[in-house]
């Protein structure tokens, strides 16, 4: 008890009356002043520390220890490498890392075309456009059970919507979720319809910001509309559309919740099983965290140097 | 560029005569009759278009939850219901027990939401103001959790759930493994972080020199300039929470305690498609109303979070 106090009377020495007169004097007062300073900061910043601690950055940590372990009847050995071999010579593997490119190859084609033209189509109207802004974010607000489900019901090669739209068509009748060259695309289409509400208010307001002086510039040079977009919109807004193209790379490798949902994960022999769904199956059916974690590491290591873009880009937007 | 030395002169020009910006279109092709003409035939079908996509399957599924068990899965569906059944709400309300999961999810949703406005916005705010030593890497600590994938991360959460170290409590089953995790949100405290640097310092100064502590400046003058960026992280923390599907369903195996997506996923199959749909439609009706509710401060929220800010 008698330690602290004693320490404190150091730091407030007797010519605390006379400031300036000492100059060490001065530089202890004004450590002491730093010292309270930064505990009340860290006194603020404690709250989130700890739970970053304990639910970021541990497991961030764990994630590697996990992958290089083994966990059999409650005992925990070392595995060294065999985690990453076993999971490399499993055939899911391939086919979750195949299902999975496809799903983000069809989802950027989607996802990233679509929610951009209509970002420039909706720009261009001088009315409705908080209608069609609420309408396109709409779905975004749904809990995904209800999307999900809503578009099992539509996919239903029976009674389901979608069969019915193609037979006004005039379009043969499909099997949607439940063949395995239209699963991954059925879980796209919704997947798209759930989540470019938030893409498309991106763009739209990045398209806000491009200055029309650039269109009449354009447009004196005698550019039709096309060229308009390919000469001024798409250059003006390349910072967002690069930064928005990795981060749907990024999401979209990481696809889970909509063919778990929609498919129970694997679909028709696996044709929609992903990665993250294997790193599920690995670690909550079979009970082998360290494949999973292994799994994890693969798909960190990839999404790694995507996010390495990623960073880069921003900083360049800062300025 | 020619269009640089325009910009100053044609602004001003441009604010004068109309009040929009300009874009990709002329506005004196618009004002000849073919590109009028063309302008709203192709805003009838955008609206059209739109409207049928984005809110037919809401109608769909409101108006599903008033139809028979047949009616649902008729083909061709019916585009109103033949006869009214609003008892299938009563039922699902009844049978799937949604009362007890809407008040689950509220719970969880606006608890996570006082976490992470009390530890994320002192966070932020010492961040941001009261700059501690090693403030600088502690934000890129949890900056970096952002470059890191989620879903990387939920089998050791879950393991870290299942036994927190130092404290060895089980967490599943316990709102707890919702509300803590949830403020480990750095897109949160970097949109909060963002806010407090653009408020001046001598707000703050004068605030210290009449005495004010650390604790008394936030609460009276940084948290209520602040109230347009705590109303977009509020809403984004609750609907977060309304929307996750994986983390619940991992740490609230009790049907009792399980969140609405949670629990109508684990329960779909049991009930009729009517009763199903209507339990799809009650669950859908809270997001919504905060969407409906708070649209401009998520649609503001949404271009914050933007790259330009």
């Amino acid at each position: 008890m008698s330690a602290p106090t004693l320490s404190k009377s150091k730091a407030t020495p007797p010519s605390h009356g006379r400031p300036g007169s000492d100059r060490t004097n001065f530089a202890r007062e004004e450590f002491v002043r730093s010292v309270r300073r930064n505990l009340s900061a860290h006194g603020f910043l404690i709250g989130a520390v700890l739970c970053f601690s304990f639910f970021s950055w541990y497991p961030m940590v764990r994630e590697f220890i996990l992958a290089f372990q083994k966990n059999e009847n409650g005992k925990t050995t070392w595995a060294g490498w065999s985690n990453l071999t076993y999971i490399f010579n499993d055939p899911a593997f391939w086919q979750a890392w195949r299902n999975t490119l496809l799903f983000t190859g069809l989802a950027l084609l989607l996802g990233f075309v679509v929610p951009f033209v209509v970002a420039v189509v909706l720009n261009e109207f001088r009315h409705g456009q908080g209608y069609l802004r609420l309408l396109v974010y709409l779905p975004v607000m749904l809990p995904p059970v209800a999307s999900v489900l809503l578009f099992k019901y539509f996919y239903d090669p029976g009674y389901g919507l979608f069969n019915r739209i193609l037979e006004t068509f005039g379009l043969p009748a499909q099997q949607w979720l439940q063949d395995t060259d239209t699963a991954m695309l059925s879980v796209v289409i919704a997947a798209t319809w759930m989540s470019m509400g938030g893409a498309t208010l991106i763009y739209l307001a990045a398209l806000q910001g491009i200055p029309g002086e650039l269109y009449e510039a354009a447009e004196l040079d005698g550019a039709g509309i096309l060229r308009k977009i390919w000469h001024v919109t798409i250059p003006q807004t390349r910072l967002i559309l690069s930064l928005m193209l990795l981060m749907q790379i990024i999401a979209t490798m990481q696809v889970f919740t909509e063919p778990f949902l929609l498919t129970n994960g694997a679909g028709p022999e696996g044709s929609t099983t992903t990665v993250v769904y294997l790193i599920y199956q690995y670690a909550f059916n079979f009970n082998n965290y360290g494949s999973a974690a292994a799994l994890g590491l693969v798909l960190l290591v990839l999404l790694a140097g995507f996010s390495a873009v990623y960073v880069r880009l921003s900083r360049g937007s800062e300025d | 560029m020619t269009a640089n030395t325009l910009v100053p002169r044609r602004k001003r020009a441009a604010t004068v005569e109309v009040a929009r910006p300009r874009t990709l279109i002329s506005p004196a092709q618009l004002g000849r009759s073919r590109g009028r003409a063309v302008y709203w035939i192709v805003f009838a079908l955008v609206v059209l278009l739109f409207t049928l996509v984005f809110l037919g399957p809401l109608y769909w599924m409101v108006t599903g939850g008033l139809k028979t068990t047949q009616e649902v899965v008729q083909s061709p569906p019916t585009a109103f219901p033949t006869s009214m059944h609003p008892e299938n709400y009563e039922q699902a309300w009844k049978v799937m027990d949604l009362a007890k999961l809407l008040f689950n999810t509220l719970y969880y949703a606006f608890g996570a939401l006082a976490f992470q406005l009390i530890f994320d916005v002192a966070a932020a705010y010492s961040l941001s103001k009261l700059r501690p030593i090693f403030g600088k890497a502690i934000l890129g600590l949890m900056l970096m959790t952002l470059m890191i994938p989620a879903t990387v991360l939920v089998v050791p959460q879950y393991l870290t759930v299942l036994d927190v170290p130092i404290i060895e409590r089980n967490l599943l089953n316990s709102p707890w493994a919702i509300w803590l995790p949830s403020v480990t949100n750095a897109f949160n405290i970097f949109l909060l972080k963002r806010f407090f640097d653009s408020i001046p310092r001598e707000l703050l100064d004068a605030a210290a020199i009449d005495g004010a502590s650390a604790m008394r400046t936030l609460r009276s003058v940084v948290l209520p300039i602040s109230r347009p960026i705590l109303g977009v992280v509020s809403i984004f923390a609750v609907v977060g929470v309304w929307k996750d599907f994986l983390w619940p369903m991992l740490t609230l195996p009790d049907p009792g305690k399980q969140t609405l997506n949670v629990g109508i996923y684990s329960l779909a199959s049991g009930v009729p498609e009517n009763v199903l749909i209507a339990a799809l439609t009650i669950a859908s009706v809270p997001t919504l109303l905060i969407f409906l509710l708070f649209q401009r401060n998520i649609m503001s929220g949404l271009t914050a979070g933007g790259l330009k800010g």
